[in-house]
């Protein structure tokens, strides 16, 4: 029996080794599983804010102290059962909306500075994120966050709930020069976005681009032709810094939280 | 490990040789950056108010030169070199390893000029535009076809382990970044992500994760299993175990992802599941760390001579340390005080520094002795590097343990009223310090790259005069 016919591990093993169609085949099947189980299911059990064309999001239900299901247009807002009908009339509170379009403007900026690089949208279930931050993120809050904007470092403080905590003129101040307001902070000067106009053209394809998404799309009842129509008219005139701002302004004020209610199940 | 063929094989190193020298120059770039990056939080006046040099565009910069530049020409350098020299053949095809190199490294170019005008999808380590993301499929694609099909031509009878967890990472990056990468162009510049939302955030860190797993492990330790035994001159200490590592390795690290979203909005099972195959994973890690160290059993002493060797073995050292500190960081209530923190950012360079860097230098100092087949220039200065190399990362990592879980730990106190004893921004100004310590920790650990691309330099141009001219080596 010469060198190369003695087998040193597994017979199994051996042949994997003098073949190398084999050897590719079962490495990629043996690298495909983790992701296989832990991916396909979050697009079909409850509790993923999964909802295209399905008022219950996969069956998705938070209760009340008392066991009743909330229904779930408490938790995002559909246009169609809450008596606030447009994206204009949406109140804090009504639910989980698509972005308005100079907010959308801004959060465009928002990924280009990367700002998520230091700062999260994911507040986590503790006691001191609660006192610090406010009520634990759920998962329908980024359910129209293409590119979830979750983040995974706190150089500074976390934003998913920043929107109405400060006013317009304090994040102008602090977006423009942060040490003027916070003379301790490592943040960049955003200054140039003071003078940069909103890019029109391109935010009223990123409105289309948005209803065309194969998972969560935003509906097109709330999208709708006219809205994407106007908003090349309702950022006229404003600066990325105004849309910025008002991105912020949006964070974490959508749903309206019960006490005792387990939103997270 | 190499067929002892009667006519021995004339092998494509051409191509090699770029990829080698590429791999250091951007080992100088890479690094630095990450200096100045570092060098932003510590004095934020850096950004000059500049906005292509601010943290946030700059950033995305360091982490692909190090991974797509610097880790990229090291995994195709060696694997280029380590693949013909296990099956004993020329590399299917010459031509198409050139256009992998020229392909790769204009995607290096289109980054460098992307990222700092503010082209991002938004996603960690998955920043480059839509049209970046479509050439990195196609090079990627071409190399692994390339080095699966010169596995196919070989002329030994079995496929070494290297070879192995190389085409583990060829197929899982290109599952990662297909699936990853999915979005819809809005212009040539923007594109969002077909995903939102908890699976988004899923598939990132699948990506995210795995990228670490596979590319900057999986790959590396490929290079692990050719160069330590070949710079010691023993065999591995134990093939089953190396068989044992590959296949546990493969099929577990892939479920680690949720264990970035620990308490997130991502439902509990998954985060729970990936932190239990988190823990396990200590086992294959641990083997194979034991296997490359105990592979110089009975040859310690070359550590006292050979400055390449500490390199090496230095790197499994850290290997063991950054997949210890993974799986406790991954425990749930260590992750409630971890997450956020500057921890991330010192466990993910005690592999990146301690780990695949210095596995790296110490295989492409092996290689460009074989490669320009002469002595190293100078053997002080692979060991004076090799020192600066150790000091600066564990500098580096001492400096963001400590700040991360002070972090942690301050962001969490109370004081005897039940109200939270520290604002934000006094957490931010604690960090000062530390983010000074890690800014030359860095610095330091950058100047030993400095040293070894003059030491490389030096070498080739010595090899060149005592042989004649090269046409590649002359041009380097």
């Amino acid at each position: 029996m010469s060198d190369h016919d003695q087998i040193y591990s597994t017979k199994l093993q051996d042949k994997i080794e003098r073949n190398t169609l084999l050897m590719f085949v079962l490495t990629a099947i043996t690298v495909a599983i983790g992701g296989i189980v832990e991916i396909v299911p979050l697009f079909y059990l409850p509790n993923t804010a999964m909802c295209q064309n399905d008022p219950t999001c996969n069956g998705t239900s938070h209760k009340d102290l008392q066991g009743n299901a909330i229904p779930m247009d408490k938790i995002i807002w559909n246009p169609a059962t809450s008596i606030h009908k447009t994206l204009d009339d949406w109140q804090p509170g009504d639910g989980v909306r698509p972005y308005k379009p100079l907010e959308l403007a801004g959060r465009y900026v928002f990924i280009r500075e990367g700002c998520f690089l230091c700062h999260s949208q994911m507040i986590r279930p503790f006691r001191d994120e609660k006192d610090r931050y406010g009520h634990y993120s759920i998962a329908e809050e980024s359910m129209y966050d293409h590119t979830y904007q979750w983040g995974s470092k706190r150089t500074g403080p976390d934003l998913a709930r920043v929107g109405g905590k400060y006013s317009d003129e304090w994040h102008r101040k602090h977006l423009k020069y942060p040490r003027d307001v916070v003379p301790e902070s490592v943040m960049p000067n955003f200054f140039f976005l003071d003078k940069a106009p909103v890019d029109a053209v391109k935010l009223t394809k990123t409105m289309k681009v948005m209803t065309q998404m194969p998972f969560n799309p935003v509906p097109k009842t709330i999208y709708t032709d006219a809205v994407i129509a106007g908003a090349a008219k309702e950022v006229e005139g404003k600066t990325e810094m105004d849309s910025v701002i008002a991105f912020l302004q949006s964070l974490g004020n959508h749903v309206k939280f019960e006490e005792g209610v387990n939103y997270r199940d | 490990m190499e067929a002892t063929n009667a006519t021995p094989v004339k092998y494509d190193m051409d191509v090699v040789r770029w990829f080698t020298i590429m791999a250091v120059v951007y080992a100088v770039v890479g690094t630095l950056i990450g200096v100045y990056v570092a060098s932003e939080l510590a004095w934020p006046f850096l950004n000059f108010d500049i906005p292509e040099i601010t943290f946030g565009r700059l950033r995305p910069l360091h982490t692909n030169a190090v991974i797509f530049a610097f880790g990229g020409c090291v995994l195709m350098a060696t694997g280029f070199y380590i693949v013909q020299r296990t099956c004993a053949t020329k590399l299917w095809s010459n031509s198409l390893a050139w256009f992998t190199f020229w392909g790769w490294n204009l995607i290096i170019v289109c980054a460098v000029i992307t990222l700092p005008l503010g082209l991002s999808e938004g996603k960690e380590y998955a920043e480059l535009p839509w049209w970046t993301d479509i050439m990195i499929a196609v090079i990627w694609v071409c190399y692994g076809f390339n080095y699966i099909m010169t596995i196919g031509i070989r002329t030994t009878s079995h496929i070494y382990v290297s070879n192995f967890f190389t085409v583990g990472m060829i197929v899982m990056i290109t599952y990662l970044h297909v699936v990853n990468s999915l979005a819809i162009p809005v212009d040539w510049a923007t594109s969002y992500s077909i995903y939102s939302g908890v699976q988004d955030a899923m598939i990132q860190w699948w990506w995210g994760h795995n990228a670490v797993g596979f590319y900057l492990t999986g790959g590396f330790l490929g290079i692990m299993y050719y160069f330590i035994p070949k710079q010691s001159q023993r065999p591995v200490f134990s093939y089953r175990l190396s068989v044992l590592h590959f296949w546990t390795l493969s099929f577990g690290y892939v479920w680690l992802g949720a264990h970035h979203l620990q308490y997130t909005a991502l439902p509990d099972w998954t985060g729970s599941l990936g932190a239990a195959i988190s823990l396990a994973m200590i086992i294959p890690s641990w083997g194979g760390a034991m296997n490359g160290m105990m592979t110089l059993s009975g040859a310690w002493d070359k550590l006292r001579t050979d400055y390449i060797l500490r390199f090496l073995v230095t790197a499994m050292a850290f290997y063991a340390m950054s997949t210890f500190d993974g799986p406790v960081m991954a425990i749930k209530s260590v992750n409630s005080l971890s997450h956020y923190t500057d921890w991330t950012v010192g466990h993910v360079h005690a592999g990146a520094l301690g780990w695949m860097a210095m596995i790296s230098f110490g295989s492409l100092y092996h290689m460009v002795k074989k490669l320009w087949n002469t002595e190293i220039y100078s053997e002080k200065l692979v060991n004076i590097h090799f020192w600066i190399a150790l000091i600066g990362a564990t500098t580096y990592v001492v400096a963001m343990w400590v700040s991360g879980i002070m972090q942690g730990l301050m962001w969490r106190d109370y004081d005897e009223f039940g109200t939270l004893s520290y604002t934000f921004v006094e957490s931010v100004s604690a960090m000062h310090p530390y983010y000074v310590m890690r800014a030359v920790g860095g610095a330091i650990f950058n100047l030993g790259t400095w040293i070894m691309l003059y030491n490389v330099v030096m070498t080739v141009r010595q090899a060149n005069a005592v042989r004649g001219v090269s046409a590649v080596a002359a041009k380097a």
